[in-house]
């Protein structure tokens, strides 16, 4: 027996696959007294044990992908130069950079794997993992191994590179803003020693030459917090003031600007030590707080755009042979095959004899469409079952349903404008303290005019809004984190100012109220025996069909039979034998039934060609959906749109207040303007959807989100990511974000009052740089703190943080990109 | 009192070293992925095993 647990198979129960960790029940296999649930883990398993590589197994138990579906990519298509260019960072004659995106990347024992990359692809000197990013950097030598080798190599061991259109397109960006980290360096730096040499001033050592030196190393150490650290703010009032509004910057910059000028002239005119560690501090904790409120989730992608899907390259004829070709040489007249599950990147004219094409991805509408010879196929659907041939018709990227990509909400930019709160507040903020100045400067102009213009600097100084400027980055930032950690993830703090002036939400059906794929399946006729329902399953098992696969779920109490023969008909339905009984499973026509002119969402049973019964499909909606529906009405205008027809009406309407719209058959397009429509009638909207046939809306929307229980799956133009588990707590999740402004209003409460002790000071004229070096800093401090504990209790207070804690589903490379 | 000249200049150029290992330290990417390094410091690097067909070297034990 082998010593590690991952190799100890439970006799008694039923065996897992020492690769996968899932049950063998579809299959096993066995290989070297180890359990396999199919062909394609114990070839992992034989590759990695033949190159000494087990100690995969011991770092987390069975850390495989499964690899039940298994259809081998042809990446011919990376030996074409021009691909090569844009998927590669660097080459030279013996070195090439490569990154790759790896979506099974899931544990520690995937990156151990795949930094030893070498061993397994001689060739490669070196391969790095980025974990949150799942990605790979692969360093090779071109002249002993190809680029192809490398991505067939990884998608062997199980672990696919991900190459999809998009990448093709996309500059390759440094990951990290880097600016931020070199701004907190070099101002970091300076306030440390700014500190340091203000020592002799804090101990009131005066008239010392040294004491003079000191602040002019101050001053020089204080110029590059002015020029590089608080650039983006004295930038951001210059571009506020252009264009004709006061935000918070204005009164910060004003701040750092009485700042420098009235230490610059108490330095070189010695009298006084000046205040450039209140200036360097300033920046300093500013910059945290900018730090801390840019948390980005680096899993996430909030931007994919369709191009993202389709894939880098296809099946084409060419010279009576089937070569793959990179899509963007595809051109009208070429010669396609788009295979099981694959997108269809350009429109075209069926050859094939039938196909069954999915729309979901573009239109929502469930209900795969049946195609014959000679007909258009409009890229975007995704073809269900055999392969199919096109002869395209249309360039890629011009098709008629991804028109919807060309509107303006997606070529405008969304308003990104920061914080409308703190700007309204600034505005205010900075008429209140240059009135304020101006008052003490007229007080003390006419009895000493050295006095007035210390006081108007002091006033300017202590008024800084510096605790004001923490507030929101704080409060809001831990706002973000705390939703985070329940699987709630906000693009940015912006989102939340959004979220809490909404006033109409928006609902997609399919997928938003029901769940995706599941169904609630009702057999209407007389009731199925035992042996039949193992007849029904058997035949239903072996077919790829999604409703086949809802049938084989729904009947899996009952075992299945070995089929004797099985065909299947695409548009019509499977035909198998089973126990010398013929079944057929289909539509109505294919089982001899009359079309009742039901809808379709129905499967149909036949043995030995008499009608038997009918499977009713009905959406399953999300648990307690009315509920929640229920909850946000009270606050909220609701509103639905559907790209389904409207067989559930009646269902839905129920649920609905009765002043809401209730909209069907509605294309992204449609969605899209009624989204504008509604903020025509200054509605301020939140849209809510799952999938791509939603993009227009959501990006229209002030906040577009999207709610999914994968989270590489279908992001685009959102503003939030909720996995589908939320669901029911959404009204609960909207309602503490909307009690954080209330925290926010506390923390200004409190800033106001260490301004009003500030400049009690400073329109005396008495403020010493000491008092103001102290204060600076408390204010800022307990503005922090006050502003995490504050966002942390209401979270606990309002019981958030008893939320389950949902999993993600792990994506299946295979039906991501293929 | 001269020499507090001469030990400030010190510390600044300590204190500037310090920073400029900060900067290369972001422009080598150490601040970009602030994750994997915490797992891949847990590996413990294995004598060459000779025989590809046991597992003598289990982690656990």
């Amino acid at each position: 027996m082998k010593e590690s647990p991952a190799f100890i198979s439970v006799s008694d129960r039923k065996p897992t696959c020492a690769h996968c960790g899932e049950p063998c029940d579809t299959g096993h296999f066995v290989h070297q007294d180890l359990d396999f649930c199919c062909e394609g883990c114990q070839w992992v398993y034989q590759i990695l044990h033949d190159n000494n590589l087990q100690e995969y197994y011991h770092i987390q138990q069975t850390p495989g992908v499964n690899q039940r579906v298994r259809e081998l990519t042809d990446y011919s298509f990376l030996d074409d130069p021009e691909i090569q260019q844009k998927i590669i960072d660097y080459a030279s004659v013996h070195l090439v950079k490569v990154t790759f995106h790896l979506p099974a990347i899931h544990c520690a024992s995937c990156i151990w794997l795949l930094e030893h990359l070498y061993k397994l692809v001689p060739g490669v000197s070196r391969s790095q993992v980025d974990f949150l990013r799942k990605k790979v950097s692969i360093h090779f030598d071109p002249t002993q191994v190809t680029l192809r080798r490398i991505a067939e190599m990884l998608e062997h061991i199980g672990y696919a590179p991900a190459l999809n259109m998009g990448q093709l397109e996309e500059k390759h960006m440094p990951v990290v803003p880097r600016k931020l980290y070199y701004q907190l360096g070099v101002v970091g730096f300076c306030f440390g020693n700014i500190m340091l040499l203000s020592f002799p001033e804090y101990l009131g050592i005066q008239g010392d030459r040294a004491a003079y030196w000191f602040n002019y190393l101050n001053w020089i150490l204080g110029l590059p917090v002015l020029i590089y650290g608080a650039q983006d703010y004295l930038k951001s009032a210059w571009h506020g003031l252009k264009n004709g509004g006061l935000n918070m910057d204005v009164p910060i910059t004003l701040g750092i600007i009485a700042l420098f000028v009235r230490s610059t002239i108490d330095i070189f005119g010695q009298f006084g030590s000046g205040f450039m560690d209140s200036l360097a501090g300033l920046v300093f904790f500013l910059l945290i707080g900018k730090w801390f409120q840019q948390k980005t989730f680096h899993h996430l992608s909030f931007d994919r755009d369709y191009k993202s899907y389709f894939p880098i390259a296809i099946s084409v004829l060419q010279d009576e042979k089937w070569v793959t070709m990179p899509l963007s040489k595809v051109t009208p007249g070429h010669r396609i095959q788009i295979r099981n599950n694959q997108l269809i990147p350009a429109d075209g004219i069926l050859i094939s004899r039938a196909a069954q094409i999915d729309y979901s991805f573009v239109t929502g509408e469930s209900d795969p469409i049946f195609k014959r010879t000679g007909d258009t196929i409009y890229a975007g659907g995704k073809q269900i079952g055999t392969p199919i041939e096109l002869q395209v018709t249309k360039a890629v990227g011009q098709s008629y349903l991804l028109q919807l990509w060309e509107d303006r909400a997606f070529t405008q930019k969304k308003e990104t404008r920061d914080h409308r709160l703190a700007d309204q507040i600034g505005t205010y903020f900075t008429l209140a303290i240059l009135s304020i100045a101006l008052i003490t400067f007229i007080y003390w102009v006419g009895r000493d005019l050295s006095t007035a213009l210390l006081t108007i600097t002091s006033v300017l100084i202590i008024a800084c809004p510096c605790a004001l400027a923490l507030a929101i980055p704080f409060t809001y930032g831990n706002v973000m984190r705390l939703l985070a950690d329940k699987n709630m993830y906000l693009r940015s703090t912006r989102i939340i100012e959004e979220i809490q002036r909404l006033n109409h939400i928006v609902f997609d059906k399919t997928g938003t109220l029901t769940a995706v794929n599941q169904y609630h399946i009702i057999f209407q006729g007389m009731p199925l025996t035992e042996r039949e329902s193992r007849i029904i399953r058997s035949a239903a098992h072996a077919s790829t069909h999604p409703l086949s696969q809802q049938l084989d779920h729904y009947l899996q109490a009952h075992p299945v039979f070995t089929l004797d023969a099985f065909a299947e008909v695409p548009g019509q339905g499977v035909q198998a034998t089973v126990e010398g009984i013929e079944v057929r499973i289909g539509s109505a026509v294919w089982t001899g039934a009359k079309d009742t002119g039901q809808q379709r969402q129905t499967v149909h049973v036949a043995f030995d060609g008499i009608h038997r019964g009918t499977f009713v499909y009905e959406s399953r909606y999300r648990s307690s959906w009315r509920k929640t529906i229920g909850a946000l009405a009270k606050n909220y205008e609701l509103s639905l749109l559907s790209g389904d027809q409207d067989r559930e009406m009646k269902r839905i309407r129920s649920a609905f207040p009765a002043t809401s719209n209730l909209l069907f058959n509605q294309k992204p397009k449609d969605k899209l303007e009624y989204i504008r429509t509604l903020q025509a009638a200054e509605q301020r909207v939140m849209m809510i959807g799952d999938g791509i046939n939603d993009a227009g809306a959501l990006q229209a929307s002030e906040v577009g989100m999207v709610i999914t229980e994968d989270i590489n799956n279908f992001t685009p133009a959102s503003d939030a990511i909720i996995h589908n588990g939320l669901f029911p707590y959404l009204p609960k999740l909207i309602q503490y974000i909307r009690n954080s402004r209330k925290v926010v209003f506390g923390a200004y409460f409190l800033a106001l009052a260490y301004n009003v002790v500030g400049l009690s000071f400073a329109v005396r004229g008495v403020l010493s740089p000491l008092v103001a070096a102290l204060l600076m800093p408390i204010s800022s401090v307990t503005m922090v703190l006050y502003g995490l504990a504050a966002s942390t209790l209401l979270f606990r207070v309002m019981k958030l943080n008893d939320l389950p804690q949902a999993e993600w589903v792990q994506t299946k490379v295979d039906d991501l990109y293929q | 009192m001269g020499v507090i000249f001469v030990l400030i200049g010190i510390s600044l150029i300590v204190a500037g070293g310090f920073l400029f290992a900060f900067i290369w330290a972001v422009r080598s990417g150490q601040y970009d992925d602030d994750y994997t390094p915490s797992v891949r410091i847990l590996w413990d690097d294995k004598k060459p095993d000779n025989s590809s067909t046991t597992n003598t070297d289990s982690p656990n034990s």
